[in-house]
Parts: C-alpha cells; structure tokens; sequence
C-alpha cells in the first residue's frame, strides 16, 4: 500500500473561504484562500451572517482554483476533508454541505476535521512531526496548550479561561484606535516601543497550564481612560510594546513549561497569532536557553492563518486511520477537540 | 432529461427527482430539525431508491429563498456544488413562487406567505393564467397589515398558502371579509415537484455566480448603510481606516 494519497481540504470556520489538495499529507499541490476581511473592517470585526454571505459566494470559485492549480481530478483524489468545527456555525455550513456535495457526486469518502487539529497539522507540510509533542495553539479563538502522544491524539493540557490571546489583540488595539484587524498593528508598534507600563501577568495557581487575558485587557483599558481623565497622552507604541510583552511573557514561560514537564520531543506553533513577531522571537530564544535538545517549528505565515492545506493534512492521517463521515455529517461550532 | 430539487429554505426539507415528464420520487418533512445533517442523506437515499447515480443528472433545481438565511444557504451551497462539479447547469426559482405552485385551479389571486416575524411577512402575488403561474407583483418582506389592506382594495378572491398562514388568516379576514381562503394543512406545504417543474423553465445559470436571494441586507450591513447616509447627510466623511498612529 504504498499508493500516494490526495486529499481536498475545505475550510470556512470564520471569514476565510479556504479550499486547498494536499498529497501524502505534506505536499501542498494548491493552497487557495479568499479572505474577507476587507468585507468586513468596516465592522471592526467579523459579522458572522456577512461572513456566511461571502462563502456561498466564493465556495465553488475557491474550489475550482485549488483544483485546478493542483492538476488533479476529482477521479484522482481520496477523499475530501472538511472543517467541521469548532467556529462560526453559519460559516462552518457551507464548507460543510459543499464537501458532503462533492463527496456524494464522485463517491469520495468524507472526513471531519477539528479546526484545532487542522492548525496543529499545519506543521505537517514543513517538518515531520515527532512525539510526544506539544502544540501552542494561539488564534483569534483560541488558546490552547495540546499534548500529543501520537498521531490524531490529543489532550489539552491547557487553555484559556476568558479570552482568547487574539481576540485580547483585537480588544486592546481597538481601545487604541488601531484599524481592524489589530493584532498586526501592535505587534508592528510593539517593536517601535519599550514595555515601560507596567501590566499585570495572570500565571493562575501553581502548576496551571490555563490562561487567562481578560485581566490583563481590562487593565490596558483602565490605564488608557485613566490616562485620558488626568487630560495624558499615552504613547500607543510603549501600550502596544508593553500589553505585548505580557501577553508573550505568559505564553512562552508556560509552553517551556510545559514542554519540560512532558519531556517533549518538539514545540509546535500554530494558529493566527503565530504570526506574530514577537512571540516567535521570544518562543525561539527561551527555546534555545532552555531546551537546546527540543525541536521548534514555526510554520511560515500562509500556513499559520487559517487555510485548508492544515485541514487536508489532518484529514489525510484521518483518511490512513480509517476515519470517515458519513452525509449525516454537521457543522459543530462548539466540536470538542478530544 | 433527469432533474434534482432541493428546497431548504423554510421548515419543511423538501427533495424531489423528475425524470423527463415523470415525477420519480418526491421527499417532505415538516419538522423542526436542522437541514444540515438531513439534506445530503434525503438526496443520497432518493437517488437511490429511483436508481439514479449522480452523474447521470442533468440540472439542479433549487429553492432560492426568501426564507431562514441558513436554511436557504444550505439547499444552495449544496445545489451550486453538486452542479458545478458534475458539470450541469443549476436553475433558482423563489421559494414563494415554489408554493403559489399549490393553488393551481384557483380562480383568484394567490398569496404565498412565510413569517419573518415582528408582524412582517416574505409574499409575493401570483396567478394563474392559461394553466402557467404567472408573478404579479414580486416577491417582498412587507407588514402583513399593510398587505391585507393592499389586497382587500383589489376586491379579487384570495388564497393565502403557507405553513405560517393560519397566523395571518384573521388580520387578512379583517380586510378581506369571505374573500380569504387559506389552503389545508396538506396544501400548505411546498411541493419540491413543483419546485422542478417551475425550474425547469427557468433561466440556466451559471453555479458559481449563483447566490442566495434573502430579500434583506444582513442586519449589519443595514445598521452600517443607514450610518454612512446619515453622516453623509451631515458633510461627515466616514472614514475607519484612516486612523494614522506611525
Ligand atoms: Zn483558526
């Protein structure tokens, strides 16, 4: 059974319409992603009934791109491999009926996959991923620290309790008058700046793997009204340089962490707020101190966002495993990881 | 020719398969649960159950609202999908023109309605004329008072059809005295028989220009149009993007 395996990978969680073949589960043969976030600045943030609108717009378009780019045929592929949660439910839909169509019309088997697995996979297309392994999942709706002993196993050793780190992002930059999306924006100013205010760091109780950035949001927000009652002008580069460093601080101690306590044999970034230049920097330069012997991948940008490369890659070890949907399948905005 | 509807755009889930002049199999179910995991497996099983692959089907009929906008989107995604990728072209017909369909041999007017809550209502008015159901004036979200009063001016018979229509028959009957006639519980379902006949002499189109027809700008987008004119109004110039902090 040495045959390759191509997978179509469908994704429309949030306002990415995403549609992506992938072989043996590491080759990207088409990555095709339509973005709707010019649609939906004008909102400072994502409407989820517009987002819905744009898929069903987009949904065929971006999978005959992503066909066509890859040289395959339907008769060629595997399977197909589809976003089934967690996200916007009304977004998740379309993904979800497109690929149950396209399953039914040229007998393909269909897979489900979890959003959260599809960015831990993302690191699939640039390196092999090697167990036990731990996993940073930090995005617009997440932040999660995972545990994986091996292929398509999951525990969530840690996560947040209020906020996700990115939606902290969006929350902060828009108190800073920072155009949407905000994260790209502070982290830009983060870098013309100096972590000179002093923001509270939340590490919970002993041991704790979770976050929490809720706190810490609310005490930009205090800082920047009180700021504005005594008639201050706060320097938004030190805010954006300072919340950031917080924000970074918690993520990377813990992940080091965490990777000691499990004895990892590598760190995976993934998620939106991979992105980011510095928790990257930082992640690689406590990595280096302090776990010289632990692989650390950062999956390059296009990857790291959502896409649906990262879901044809999680739906091909899926696809291996046996695993299959049946037309019966839903979208989930709530699915559990494990 | 072999045609598939799919009309999920209100409560009922209805799926049908005609073959040429031939209704093969036809699929309705008015309950309250999700499309999403029962459409795929209504279609799959009708095929089946007619002996009709996929591939051998010529044109996908779809409801394309008014209705609930998941539910219209579902039946359209999948009707866009299925005719892009087996090659076939796709046909929309309004889901209110799809159950005016049920008045057939009534002489006068018909008033398809679904609710859209807060006393308004997705309507349309229709007729038949020479046996071909003809719009006359097109589909609309309209307060229900306000319509009952239009039609009672015409001083024509109605049919008003529709799952939702016992909850307007007394406002209408206030307009409209013994003129009002509301169709029984098993006519007041749409047909997704009638929704391929009627697609069927519709425009082909192409799948993936082919989009959902809501009637009504997201609520967003209504909220944010209605700001932009006022701020217009007052020589304001909005502008979000324009922020400059480097
Ligand atoms: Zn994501």
């Amino acid at each position: 059974m040495n045959e390759d395996v191509y997978v179509l990978g469908i994704e429309t969680s949030c306002d990415e319409t995403a549609a992506a073949v992938v072989k043996n589960g590491k080759k990207i043969l088409s990555n095709v992603v339509a973005s709707q976030m010019e649609s939906h600045r004008r909102f400072g943030g994502v409407v989820p009934e517009i987002a819905s609108r744009h898929h069903v717009e987009q949904i065929t378009l971006v999978i005959e791109e992503a066909m066509r780019q890859s040289g395959v045929s339907f008769a060629d592929l595997d399977a197909v491999a589809v976003t089934a949660g967690p996200g916007l439910v009304g977004a998740l839909l379309v993904g979800v009926n497109a690929a149950k169509a396209l399953a039914f019309a040229h007998g393909l088997p269909l897979i489900g996959v979890h959003h959260i697995a599809g960015h831990i996979y993302a690191n699939q297309l640039v390196a092999e991923m090697k167990f036990p392994l731990l996993a940073l999942v930090v995005s617009g709706g997440h932040t999660e620290l995972v545990y994986m002993e091996g292929h398509e196993t999951f525990a969530v050793i840690g996560e947040t309790r209020d906020d996700a780190a990115g939606e902290a992002y969006d929350k902060v930059a828009r108190a800073l008058g920072l155009p949407y999306p905000g994260g790209p924006h502070i982290d830009r100013l983060a870098h013309e700046g100096e972590p000179v205010i002093d923001l509270p760091r939340a590490w919970l109780e002993e041991g704790s793997y979770d976050f929490s950035f809720s706190g810490l949001k609310s005490a930009v927000l205090n800082a920047l009204h009180n700021a504005k009652q005594r008639g201050e002008e706060i320097d938004v580069r030190q805010m954006a340089a300072s919340f950031q460093e917080s924000v970074v601080d918690v993520l990377v101690t813990k992940t080091v962490q965490a990777a000691k306590e499990y004895r990892v044999r590598q760190v995976l970034l993934a998620g939106g707020v991979a992105a980011n230049h510095g928790l990257r920097a930082a992640l690689q330069d406590k990595m280096k101190k302090e776990l010289p012997n632990v692989e650390l991948i950062i999956p390059p940008l296009s990857l790291c966002t959502d896409n649906a490369a990262m879901i044809a890659a999680a739906g091909t070890v899926l696809y291996q495993q046996g695993k299959r949907a049946d037309l019966a399948l839903n979208a989930n905005p709530s699915l559990p990881l494990v | 020719m072999k045609v598939l509807g799919i009309d999920t755009s209100n409560m009922p889930l209805g799926i049908a398969l005609v073959d040429g002049d031939v209704v093969k199999g036809e699929f309705i179910t008015n309950v309250k649960k999700d499309h999403s995991s029962r459409a795929m497996p209504a279609i799959e099983s009708l095929l089946r159950q007619c002996g009709i692959g996929p591939k051998e089907l010529d044109l996908i009929v779809v409801a394309k609202g008014p209705g609930s906008y998941t539910g219209v989107r579902i039946g359209v995604t999948i009707a866009k999908t299925l005719a892009w990728s087996l090659g076939i072209p796709i046909a929309g017909v309004s889901s209110l023109e799809v159950l005016a369909a049920n008045g057939r041999y009534f002489p006068g007017v018909i008033v398809p309605l679904f609710d859209a809550r807060r006393g308004h209502i997705y309507t349309g008015l229709y007729r038949y004329e020479g046996g071909a159901l003809r719009c006359l004036e097109e589909d609309r979200i309209v307060a229900a008072d306000e319509w009952a009063r239009r039609l009672g001016e015409r001083g024509e018979d109605v049919l008003l059809i529709g799952a939702d229509a016992p909850l307007y028959s007394e406002l209408f009957r206030s307009h409209l005295g013994k003129r009002v006639h509301v169709t029984p519980p098993s006519l007041a379902l749409p047909r997704p028989s009638e929704l391929v006949m009627l697609g069927k002499e519709k425009e082909r189109e192409n799948a993936h220009a082919f989009v959902p027809n809501y009637l009504r700008l997201a609520e967003a987008e209504a909220k944010w149009l209605a700001k932009q004119k006022g701020e217009r109004n007052d020589g304001d110039r909005c502008s979000i993007s324009s922020n400059d902090h480097s």
